[in-house]
């Protein structure tokens, strides 16, 4: 088992340096020569020169990325071009209303999809099952930014239940916490409920036909018995390889749907960096968003033996 | 034809997903195609005097901040999803089919293609998106070009997967036996093989491409201001959301039904090309 999590670890590598190579190629056709960005317009030829052999540019690009490499290996993403803070800093300072609506909307989608799922397969072909399959159809072709304004518009402008803009910041409590991110999750989540209502499915459709499924029932065990403890325990797996696959799509859903409710988070952050055409900012949340992604499908493959006994390494 | 006629409606009787999602499609990228000349007003006419008027006879969705004609605009903005989801489809369609065709036959392309696919689709799409707009000048262009790379690990993914099983099925091996050339397996075996899922596939990457652009643009990271698109015609009207929430609501509405028929198209051919397609694909 060790060697496993071992082959597994090794694994990241080869996909985080892809990941790698591709912010670093992106920094380096970027428009905008660093160098002239850092110094101004009226710097001597002879500065930008010194500049350059001081910063490695003048070295050939594969021990740039090396040296590039190194350093952000040390947590080094550069400095934002517009405030000239510390991209990991700047980064850090935002995360926390996105790694808490991107776990809200994570918990509810689940809790919604999982039970959705195993009662649209218990029920395959009822009507139960096609409304279920018809709002994941829904929920796919609804972009995260327009379920976003409907949202606001019905719970916020209509009925007034919930705030539509902002985020009162973690030293208001979690009551008002909770109600800035119940919107904004809802709207992030829709996405991955259809996607995980639809793989449950799928899965438990696959294991109800199992043999040890009518052993059970034929030793007389009530169905929703043999449904959630027999069957859904070995559906399982597909399931949560969804979940890990599908935080992509949460991760993307987070950056845009902060900026629809103002929320001040490293989706924000990234927005800021468009318009200001700061392109160290953009680089480091790709970065760093993507080491989450790879991180969390790691933790994925390594969750399967708690579902499935046969599955040993 | 009166043959025509029965035969749709033999397709509406036999998959009502697809000739609903085929139906709407069709009249959404018509209009598109047309905008220009049956659009009421003029898209990009400003007229302060008339700006965030309510829905009338003249302007059937009311007017935007600037007086543009919302309902006009959002009719341009047509042709602008339509061509990015056709045009991401055809283009990382091919591009992947290229590079799985690859994967698949040349062994010591496989290892490093696949890692490639696999860091590439590690970056969450949108994200990947905005870095590859920062770097280019935001073009119509340029979006097709950033979305198609964004989506052609899953083509590789799906050909490389087929050419793979498809590789030990007795009449490949059959026809590598006989001295049958590379090029002529992958074109009288492979390719029609490849052809149904690949179709299939092509239409959720036209409906996520829409999507994509969409919020690439919402984000203003998109389509220039000047060429009206669902997405930035939502992003210059969200300041006004709490006035004219309309402005943002309409465009995201259109947007939504035109991915619904995309995705209803692609789950209609998916179950009539082949049921058990089911599980490879999505």
């Amino acid at each position: 088992m060790l060697r496993y999590i071992l082959k597994r670890l090794l694994m990241v590598v080869p996909v985080m340096g892809v990941v790698t190579v591709v912010v670093f190629v992106l920094s380096r056709v970027g428009p905008g020569d660093p160098v002239t960005i850092m110094l101004g317009e009226f710097a001597t030829a002879e500065q930008i020169a010194r500049t350059r052999t001081a910063l490695g540019l003048d070295l050939p690009l594969p021990a740039q990325y090396f040296a590039w490499l190194a350093q952000t290996l040390q947590g080094n993403l550069g400095l934002s071009l517009f405030t000239r803070k510390p991209v990991l800093e700047l980064i850090a300072q935002s995360a926390a209303p996105t790694v808490l609506l991107t776990l809200c909307a994570m918990v509810y989608a689940v809790l919604v999809a999982v039970p959705l799922g195993v009662l649209a397969a218990a029920r395959a072909g009822s009507l139960v099952d096609r409304a279920v399959m018809a709002g994941a159809v829904l929920g796919f072709s609804t972009p995260v930014f327009v379920l976003g304004y409907i949202l606001a518009y019905v719970f916020g402008l209509r009925l007034g239940l919930l705030p539509v803009q902002g985020f009162p910041g973690l030293e208001a409590g979690p009551v008002a916490v909770l109600r800035a991110l119940t919107l904004p999750a809802l709207a992030i989540g829709a996405t991955f409920v259809a996607l995980i209502a639809r793989v449950t499915r799928a899965s438990m459709l696959e294991v109800l036909n199992e043999d040890y499924i009518r052993t059970a029932r034929a030793k007389g065990l009530r169905r929703p018995v043999v449904l959630l403890v027999h069957a859904l325990k070995n559906a399982a797996v597909p399931v949560v390889t969804m979940i890990g696959i599908g935080f992509g799509i949460l991760l993307s859903g987070v950056v845009v749907t902060e900026s629809v409710f103002a929320i001040p988070g490293i989706g924000r952050l990234t927005v800021d960096a468009i318009f200001r055409r700061d392109f160290p900012v953009i680089q480091g949340v790709v970065l760093v968003m993507s080491a989450v992604y790879v991180l969390l499908n790691l933790l994925v493959d390594l969750s399967y033996m708690l579902f499935d006994p046969r599955i040993r390494y | 034809m009166v043959e025509w006629l029965a035969a749709l409606r033999r397709l509406a009787r036999e998959s009502p997903t697809l000739a609903v999602g085929g139906g709407t499609l069709l009249l959404i990228a018509a209009l598109g195609l047309v905008a220009p000349w049956i659009a009421p007003h003029d898209p990009l006419a400003i007229a302060p005097t008339n700006s965030l008027e309510p829905a009338s006879a003249t302007h059937l969705l009311g007017t935007d901040q600037l007086g543009r004609d919302l309902f006009s605009r959002i009719l341009v903005g047509t042709r602008i999803s339509i061509l990015v989801g056709a045009a991401v489809a055809a283009l990382a369609t091919i591009g992947g089919l290229a590079i799985g065709l690859l994967a698949g036959f040349v062994r010591v392309l496989d290892g490093p293609l696949m890692r490639v696919m696999d860091g590439v689709m590690s970056i969450p799409g949108v994200l990947f998106a905005i870095a590859l707009m920062a770097v280019f000048r935001a073009s119509v262009e340029t979006v097709v070009i950033a979305l198609a790379i964004v989506e052609i690990p899953r083509v590789v993914r799906l050909v490389r997967s087929v050419v793979l099983t498809l590789r030990e099925l007795p009449f490949v091996e059959g026809a590598i036996v006989s001295g049958a050339t590379t090029f002529g397996i992958v074109r009288r075996h492979i390719l029609p093989n490849t052809l149904a899922p690949l179709i299939v596939q092509a239409t959720y990457i036209a409906a996520s491409a829409i999507i994509i652009e969409a919020a690439l643009s919402f984000l203003g990271a998109g389509t220039p201001p000047e060429v009206p698109s669902w997405g930035n015609i939502m992003a210059s009207g969200r300041a006004f959301f709490l006035i004219a929430p309309m402005l943002v609501l309409m465009p995201g509405v259109v947007l939504t039904l035109t991915v619904l028929a995309i995705n209803l198209v692609g789950d209609g051919l998916r179950d009539r090309l082949d049921p058990k397609l089911r599980a490879a694909l999505k």
